[in-house]
């Protein structure tokens, strides 16, 4: 009998937008980045979603192992004509994504109202 | 004579698996904030004990239960230190491609210790590169 694990990442869709939002204030965990990276790509892979805004404004902690994650989705809604956005960065999580020059790839706006906008 | 400044000393071995990782993360994050570090400081020092630490539990004892990694860290008012050791076969951070460069930014993975060296005050690996000692000066307030 499998158990149904509990959800990491809400989401709604706005318009032809999908809003994501995290679940959890850290993003550490293996097991957590594994299942949050499962649910990300069941939504551009299953249901079909090729514009995604992800929003982090409840994420106080991200490792590196969580970047890479973001990468591969990124890529993967490139390559199917989607896009990927980021919003609700802290300013700490913000140098992260500064010093590893993920700023330059990947589209990083203020806030989800400006994220909506910048499809 | 002066008096000592307060220190926290502390030599841990921990099996290679996650819920020892998030308990030895814990302490030093009471310790840390016991001593009063800024925030910022206490951010900088959780991301570099994390990708140090899975470097050590994942890379180093490929989550092999039965390696232990072995972990001293030292917390004053100035300062905090921490030298870890696994028992992998070790690797040459020099060797480790730039995940900055165009031709790696791209790659999903090789960030974890890019993260360590511009988050410490200093970096240093040991013997056959399984071992790596990091500090972190207070940031004056």
């Amino acid at each position: 009998m499998s158990t149904a694990r509990r959800p990491r990442i809400t989401f709604e869709d706005i318009g032809d937008v999908t809003v994501v939002k995290f679940t959890d204030k850290k993003i550490l965990e293996e097991q957590a980045i594994q299942n949050i990276g499962d649910d990300l790509f069941k939504l551009v892979d299953e249901l079909g979603r090729k514009k995604l805004l992800l929003d982090f404004a409840t994420v106080e902690f991200l490792s590196s192992a969580a970047l890479g994650k973001l990468i591969r989705l990124h890529q993967r809604l490139a390559t199917g004509g989607g896009k990927l956005i980021l919003c609700g960065i802290s300013k700490t999580i913000m140098e992260i994504f500064e010093l590893t020059k993920l700023d330059k790839m990947l589209k990083i706006v203020k806030d989800e109202q400006t994220g909506l906008n910048a499809f | 004579m002066p008096e000592s400044e307060p220190e926290t000393v502390a030599e841990i071995c921990f099996a290679s698996d996650w819920p020892e990782v998030r308990r030895v993360q814990r302490e030093i994050e009471q310790a840390l904030a016991s001593f009063a570090f800024p925030d910022r400081d206490q951010f900088y020092i959780k991301i570099a004990l994390e990708e140090a630490l899975v470097n050590a539990v994942k890379h180093g004892n490929r989550l092999d239960p039965l390696k232990c990694v072995r972990l001293r860290y030292t917390i004053t008012t100035e300062r905090f230190e921490a030298h870890i050791a696994d028992e992998g076969c070790g690797f040459d951070p020099a060797h480790v491609p730039d995940p900055c460069a165009p031709e790696n930014l791209e790659r999903p993975s090789g960030r974890g210790l890019l993260l360590i060296r511009k988050f410490m005050t200093t970096v240093e690996y040991h013997g056959r590169g399984n071992c790596m000692s990091m500090a972190k000066v207070r940031t004056g307030s």
